[in-house]
């Protein structure tokens, strides 16, 4: 009874195929093309979405140097208008979505429950083939006549229809998207099969990581989400080359309905981009305090209700219409303050009496928390719809979300540090790491406060020029240098990455982590596992090397949580 | 905690001038005052809480360093807490929720009058007509149309679009609404000061949005009737602006101070 | 399944609930039937997590005392490499590229795409290599 974990055994039975770390597979680039694999499938993903990020950093680099004077000169109006345009799209749609869910997802949510691949991995490899053809349909706008797509990332209509909008780069616009779209919705069926139906014995759902419950959450998101803005642009595309008018007034049509359709994918999307940080800050948090996660039922029940109050806010970005239903949208936006508040809270609780390493991951889970708690609270102002009347289009609402999606990126960056010696199977350099840290967090700052004063002054969102105003002028100064020194973060990390390559093997599990793949070598084998250890909880790597040391409930709770891990009771196995 | 309930509410009771701005400005009009207040209120409450998360996680970080291989306490729940800090948030929601109606119906409210405007957006620029007299005024991009209105008088404006969607937003006013084709938006304010106040177009339209501004000129009554009728029969002139495109040029004229005398 | 069936169809009443409130309240059509058909989403594959909960045995990854012995066997049959989801890949690639450029690229693109479909069906039978 004493010993509770029995030692691991094998996964493989006898009658299971056998010696698949010597892949007999193609080689180099065919097998990049013709890859199954889960890890490199997401690896690939990672890459590109990384390579995303530094073309849309890029864009974001040329806009904030525009701004920089009132009456600048560096691109003509028509350039601003793609810049931006491309710089949402490219960042929202091809970098922090499919970095997340396509690319460290799917490399760590097999491994986290202890399954060989995703449920679906031909799936897979096609969802990355779209993902890939969409990223080059999307920005091959640029080398067209008409240049890229310049309605914004939302493409409200009419602007979007082929009168104010004609040419191929829109069009390619849609395209791009149609593609991505399709390989979101592949991944969400993937992810959610593999969960459902690919967990190893033990592995309950109330058992599974946190990152791997938010990957869930984010599945079903883009199962319910997805579907409706691919509908929509097949609209719009019929609206464009067909003649119809679902959103031209002089056939009939409504233009507020392609608002309601792209918000009804866009706020659902927001948590779809969201959730996997959040769920990558509650793995990096807990393993870095040596603490489970604290609430961790509450953190699962307000992962789900965002995910389920996602659904019932879209018009919030749509209250200046004045035609949609004001309260209804504002209590059910400002409601999902509470669940990310629970999300905050626990996070301050598992790093509450624990013993915090401040590797470079857990300062990136740390200046996520704090920037998201930035980006939130003023979400909670913008929630409220005089305020929203107030601020909506403007710069207030640019910097909003750029708190949070910056957020985003110190808790990407966070993963990516955590994971990354799991999947390359070497360490990264920490003393650039903390650099970078610093540089990233420091700057999301020094960029986004100015922007609040901005908007609070009165500057619109998408303009190049404005009018001459010293204290305007000051301000976006001040967001340009931060957007200067994020892009040296930036720089920092690429150039981590060449210094640490295959320097510092890490080990099978360099930061004592709790959950499944820490416990498999790193980089972990084809099909991931020879052996894995009894799950008893959801920590089952910790409980494996920290018997003595299981999590404890409240209380009176005590003698429950005991049991929960397991004394070894054999005889229930029914 | 139940002051940080009351805090916002009482914000909107309590004049601005014992409270901080956080930023914005009363504003010229009755509700952007409202609206000033909710701000003040909703700004309290997010300081407070900000800088109460904030310093716990100071207090966390600089207390629980790593000190040496020990393994802490594997404490993973406190119901009586995680409890605390979902009621209490709950309550504040409310209560935001409650003083966000309380300044909402003030903004939607459309009390009768008789000063009704007729603002129509359009690729790149405004047009004002006065409903009941002849008077038009249009205006392109930097020729930045003025909108006059008499003070303290509740100006009922009746905003639509005639091409893609527009914003229709004086900073002054604290308030933004979108000029949407096909759909008649109306909201109505009541200027409190004199003055000429900056508006620009908030939603992206194309390719001078930028350029879209537009003025609005808030005068005594009297000087409003005089406005009117000296231009009843001059429109025609106004709305010939409309010729003199200047699409071609991306300059700003020197001085487009925004705002003035909002406080 | 058991926690599955109820996380699904928790999110279908719910989504339901707001429905009602939403399409009630506020009479907007399209919000609304977009919610319903989120409730949808949520009792589908819902009702067939519950249906099948309460007819088949615990599995043993719903087990909370499984051993990893009980999951020893052939967990699935994965395939190895695979070229087809490339091929279909680019078949999609071209389709949309007709909808910007011409029709002329359906050409390629749905040559591409069949391509694919029948050697993946091919492969799938012979059961690939793992």
């Amino acid at each position: 009874m004493t010993d509770v974990l029995q030692p691991p055994i094998t996964i493989a039975g006898d009658d299971q195929p056998q010696g698949h770390d010597e892949h007999h597979g193609p080689t180099g680039i065919l097998k990049w093309m013709t890859t199954t694999d889960h890890k490199i499938i997401g690896l690939s993903y990672t890459v590109t979405s990384v390579l995303m990020l530094v073309i849309g950093g890029l864009f974001a680099e040329i806009i904030r140097f525009q701004l920089t004077a009132p009456n600048n000169s560096l691109v003509s109006l028509a350039q601003y208008n793609e810049l931006f345009t491309m710089h949402g799209s490219v960042m929202i749609y091809l970098f922090a979505g499919p970095f997340a869910f396509g690319g460290l997802a799917n490399i760590i949510v097999p491994i986290q429950i202890g399954a060989p691949d995703m449920a679906f991995p031909r799936l897979n490899a096609l969802s990355y083939w779209l993902y890939l053809t969409g990223a080059i349909t999307m920005l091959a706008g640029f080398f067209t006549a008409g240049g890229a797509a310049n309605f914004g990332w939302v493409a409200y209509a009419p602007l979007s229809n082929s009168i104010n909008t004609p040419g191929t780069g829109a069009d390619l616009w849609i395209g791009g998207l149609l593609l991505t779209g399709f390989s979101a919705i592949f991944t969400g069926v993937n992810l959610t099969a593999t969960i459902f139906y690919l967990r190893a014995p033990g592995m309950t759902m109330f058992r599974m990581p946190i990152f791997t419950w938010n990957m869930l959450v984010t599945g079903i998101l883009i199962l319910l989400a997805f579907p409706v803005l691919t509908a929509g642009l097949v609209m719009l595309y019929c609206d464009r080359h067909f003649g119809t008018h679902i959103f031209s007034v002089s056939g009939g049509g409504v233009p507020v309905l392609w608002q309601h359709i792209f918000w009804f994918w866009g706020h659902p999307e927001v948590y779809i981009l969201a959730l996997p940080f959040f769920g990558m800050a509650t793995e990096i948090i807990p393993v870095f305090s040596r603490k489970p996660v604290f609430g961790y039922k509450g953190m699962v029940f307000a992962t789900l209700s965002i995910a389920a109050l996602s659904l019932g806010v879209w018009a919030h970005h749509m209250f200046t219409t004045g035609v949609v239903l004001l309260p209804f949208f504002s209590i059910m936006s400002l409601l999902i303050a509470v669940p990310t508040g629970i999300k905050i809270f626990n996070w301050i609780g598992t790093m509450w009496r624990g013993q915090i390493w401040f590797s470079t991951a857990m300062l990136m889970a740390i200046g996520f928390v704090v920037t998201f708690l930035i980006g939130g609270l003023t979400g909670i102002y913008l929630a409220s719809p005089p305020l929203d009347f107030f601020t909506h289009d403007t710069y207030f609402v640019v910097a909003h979300f750029h708190s949070v999606v910056m957020a985003l990126v110190l808790g990407g960056m966070g993963g990516l540090y955590y994971w990354g010696p799991k999947i390359t199977g070497y360490l990264l350099n920490e003393r650039l790491g903390k650099i970078q840290f610093w540089f990233l967090f420091l700057g999301t700052q020094v960029f986004t406060f100015p922007q609040y004063l901005l908007g609070l002054r009165g500057m619109p969102r998408r303009v190049p020029i404005y009018p001459h105003d010293p204290e305007w002028k000051m301000l976006n100064e001040w967001s340009t240098v931060g957007a200067v020194m994020i892009g040296i973060s930036t720089i920092v990390f690429v150039v981590n990455v060449g210094v640490s390559w295959k320097k510092h093997p890490a080990g099978d599990n360099p930061w004592d982590g709790h959950t499944l793949e820490w416990f498999t070598t790193s980089p972990p084998p084809h099909h991931n596992f020879y052996r894995l250890p009894q799950i008893r909880s959801e920590r089952p790597t910790w409980d494996y090397h920290h018997p003595e040391h299981r999590s404890l409930g409240h209380g009176t709770h005590a003698d429950e949580m005991h049991s929960l891990v397991g004394d070894g009771f054999e005889g229930h196995t029914s | 905690m139940r002051r940080l309930v009351a805090l916002p509410l009482a914000a909107i009771v309590l004049s601005g001038c014992t409270v901080p701005n956080f930023g914005a400005n009363k504003g010229a009009t009755t509700t952007s005052r409202s609206v000033f207040h909710l701000w003040q209120g909703f700004s309290i409450g997010a300081v407070v809480i900000g800088a109460f998360v904030c310093l716990l996680i100071l207090y966390a970080v600089l207390r629980y360093r790593r000190t040496g291989d020990d393994i802490p306490k594997q404490t993973q729940y406190h119901i009586p807490l995680e409890m605390t800090y979902t009621v209490v948030p709950i309550l504040i929601v409310f209560g935001l929720f409650a003083a966000t109606l309380v300044v909402e119906n003030k903004e939607v409210a459309n009390p009768k009058t008789n000063v009704n405007i007729d603002v129509n957006a359009f690729q790149w620029g405004w047009k004002f007509s006065y409903p009941g007299s002849s008077v038009v005024v249009v205006g392109q991009t930097t020729q930045s149309p003025t909108m006059v209105i008499p003070v303290n008088t509740d100006v009922h404006i009746n905003l639509t679009s005639t091409d893609v969607i527009h914003g229709f937003y004086v900073k002054a006013f604290n308030f933004s609404r979108f000029a949407l084709p096909g759909v008649v938006n109306q909201f109505t304010f009541r200027a409190v000061n004199t003055g000429t106040y900056f508006g620009q177009c908030t939603q992206l339209c194309g390719l001078y949005h930028s350029l879209m501004y537009f003025q609005v000129k808030v005068v005594t009554t009297s000087e409003y009737a005089a406005w009117l009728a000296a231009h009843q029969n001059s429109s025609a002139s106004q709305a010939s602006q409309t010729a003199t495109k200047q699409q071609t040029s991306a300059h700003v004229p020197a001085k487009y101070t925004p705002s003035s005398g909002a406080n | 399944m058991k926690v599955e069936a109820k996380l699904l169809l928790g999110l279908g009443l719910f989504f339901g609930l707001m429905c009602a409130v939403y399409w009630n309240w506020s009479l907007e059509n399209a919000g609304g039937v977009m919610m319903f058909a989120g409730m949808l989403l949520g009792f589908l594959p819902g009702a067939y997590f519950y249906w099948w909960s309460r007819r088949m045995p615990v599995r043993p990854e719903d087990d909370p005392y499984a051993t990893q012995a009980q999951g020893a066997g052939v967990v699935g049959s994965f395939p190895g490499t695979s070229i087809w989801p490339f091929v279909l890949g680019m078949g999609a690639f071209f389709v949309v590229l007709a909808l910007v450029f011409g029709i002329w690229f359906l050409v390629p693109g749905l040559a591409l795409v069949t391509w694919a479909a029948l050697g993946g069906t091919a492969e799938g039978r012979r059961g690939g290599h793992v």
